[in-house]
């Protein structure tokens, strides 16, 4: 269907955008490995993308100047326990919606859509006094605890179950089952797709926070990455190859990640689209 | 509903109850009691550390933001913002989508590429950025200019221009956040179904016209909840803000959010940071009325 033109114009168009999404993960990279004078030297040519020291000082610096392990043990713990704990407490939740028949029900489940809309934004303000009368501030709780319920993921787990057979639970009613154990041996085996895309978006949207954070903690022991690399930047003295470095190696985890689970991350992000 | 009439006993009220309380609980404790602080303490004049004592006082701290320059600046940037951003970005993760949906091979690296920043944390985008702006001839973008103006750019300190701050702010955030746009439009596209393309073109339409009778009428919902998304995105902008320019210069680039912390935390002015908080709510709210509208008016066309 293509015409004979049609072709080299698409691939054209295409890289020329490719070359400018990636040319700032490629400044990036290439700088994290130059000496300062040469990052700031090189970065108005062709250069600036092309490792032309190929030193690891900078990341050596990076362990010297703060302490990287524990940003990164302390944001895989936070984001970790969220999307865990998460996983099965909203899905739970949207199993007693979509398959179960109770007093309250809908309502509740109105209530769930209606808070759906409200971003942690609107709420910071109230919610930091909150947690700062019950003197959670500078912990893992606070960073954590706040983000488990999560109504959008209740809802998306609620759509995926009312799609199911209703055999599911009459063969296990057979059995004998109780409501949790046909939960976890029939339903959850075979809700896979919902636990995966709940997953990634969870953690998509988590991975990078950076107001909650920034009010909450003060000191150096629960920080997250994200705030991490913003207090390395301002940490005299500004050295870019170190903050280059810390940032390829904060982001290296989560793009091998990334890289393996192609698929299930473009699934998981084409799914907030469908509901429309 | 998909539930057995027989099954509604008391018994199985108090399990799905069990079932649910904990999401519930922390929905209603971590969301909606904060929301509702939100708005009362809007209504008092709760300032930390402040002499006066704790009052009822309306709608006053709604009447003085009003009348607060700097807040409507802050206002007024956020739609600027939102204005620029949510077509540019849609748009680009449209053409993107449309362009990666052919059948040719190597495509799917492209998909990966565009895809790829959106793994990244705004603020290690941010951090990146600010050097990608910085001032002199040798700053990337300044010789990238230079480059492709040959020669004729000078050289500008884009973060601490009062004209270019926000526009820097709007690139750097359309790099970050057309990558995840454009992964769900195209999981659009590939909803239509084919064979209405042969159709198409069995009777005789062209390119556009498929495109424009066929592929845009089934990505018009896909569409209007892109939009929706961006749009609330881009009136919540605080990072990228707070590590980049602080707001300035000038406030030419404070936003709500960050007009809000600057208020809650630095100023310690409680009950104005609520308020300003409630009204980024209530923007966010009739964004989202507008989209259910849009989509419905569609469905009633249909």
């Amino acid at each position: 269907m293509m015409t004979r033109w049609a072709r080299p114009l698409v691939y054209s168009t295409l890289l020329l955008f490719a070359l400018l999404f990636i040319s700032p993960i490629g400044f990036m990279l290439a700088g994290s490995m130059k000496p300062d004078a040469l990052v700031l030297a090189e970065a108005g040519g062709w250069r600036a993308f092309w490792p032309t020291a190929l030193s690891l000082d900078n990341y050596r610096d990076v362990f010297a100047r703060v302490d990287f392990i524990r940003f990164l043990l302390n944001s895989l713990f936070i984001n970790g326990m969220i999307v865990g704990v998460g996983l099965l407490l909203n899905s739970l939740a949207g199993y007693a919606f979509a398959r179960m028949a109770w007093r309250g029900r809908d309502l509740l489940f109105g209530l769930v859509l209606a808070v759906m809309i409200i971003p942690l934004e609107a709420i910071a303000v109230p919610l930091f006094y909150m947690v700062s009368l019950l003197g959670w501030r500078d912990t893992y709780l606070v960073q954590i605890l706040p983000f488990i319920a999560n109504a959008f993921s209740i809802y998306l787990f609620y759509t995926f179950f009312i799609g199911l057979p209703r055999e599911f639970e009459e063969a296990a009613c057979i059995d004998g089952a109780g409501v949790l154990r046909t939960f976890f041996s029939i339903i959850v085996p075979n809700a896979k797709p919902v636990f995966a895309t709940v997953a990634i978006l969870t953690f998509l949207t988590q991975w990078g926070a950076y107001l909650w954070p920034l009010m909450v903690t003060s000191g150096e022991s629960v920080r997250p990455l994200p705030l991490a690399i913003a207090t390395f930047h301002s940490l005299p003295p500004l050295q870019w190859g170190d903050i280059f470095a810390f940032g390829v190696m904060m982001v290296l985890p989560v793009l091998a990640v990334f890289l393996l689970f192609q698929r299930w991350f473009v699934r998981s992000v084409a799914a907030t689209g469908i509901k429309g | 509903m998909q539930t057995d009439k027989s099954t509604f006993n008391p018994s199985r009220s108090l399990t799905a109850g069990l079932l649910s309380a904990p999401a519930l609980l922390g929905l209603l404790l971590f969301v909606a009691l904060p929301f509702l602080l939100a708005v009362v303490l809007g209504f008092t004049n709760l300032r930390l550390g402040s002499p006066l004592p704790l009052e009822w006082t309306g709608l006053e701290q709604y009447r003085r933001l009003f009348s607060d320059s700097s807040f409507a600046r802050a206002m007024l940037n956020s739609l600027l913002f939102a204005l620029v951003v949510v077509p540019l970005q849609t748009g680009l993760a449209l053409a993107l989508a449309l362009l990666l949906n052919q059948r040719l091979s190597g495509i799917l690296w492209f998909r990966t590429l565009f895809f790829m920043p959106v793994v990244f944390p705004l603020s290690l985008v941010a951090v990146v950025w600010a050097l990608i702006y910085a001032p002199g001839p040798n700053g990337m973008l300044n010789s990238f200019l230079q480059l492709l103006s040959l020669g004729a750019w000078t050289p500008r300190d884009f973060l601490h221009d009062i004209h270019l701050a926000l526009p820097a702010i709007m690139l750097t955030s359309i790099w970050q956040g057309t990558g995840f746009q454009m992964v769900v439009i195209l999981a659009g596209l590939q909803a239509v179904p084919s064979e209405l393309h042969e159709a198409a073109a069995i009777d005789g339409a062209g390119r556009w016209q498929k495109f424009r009778h066929v592929t845009l009428p089934h990505l018009r919902n896909t569409l209007i909840f892109v939009v929706l998304v961006t749009t609330i995105l881009a009136f919540r902008l605080f990072d990228q803000v707070q590590i980049m320019t602080q707001g300035g210069p000038h406030g030419a680039t404070a936003t709500m959010m960050f007009e809000a912390v600057e208020a809650a935390f630095v100023r310690q002015q409680v009950a104005r940071g609520a308020a300003m908080t409630v009204i980024l709510f209530l923007v966010v709210l009739l964004v989202s009325w507008l989209q259910r509208r849009v989509a419905r008016q569609q469905r009633e066309v249909t």
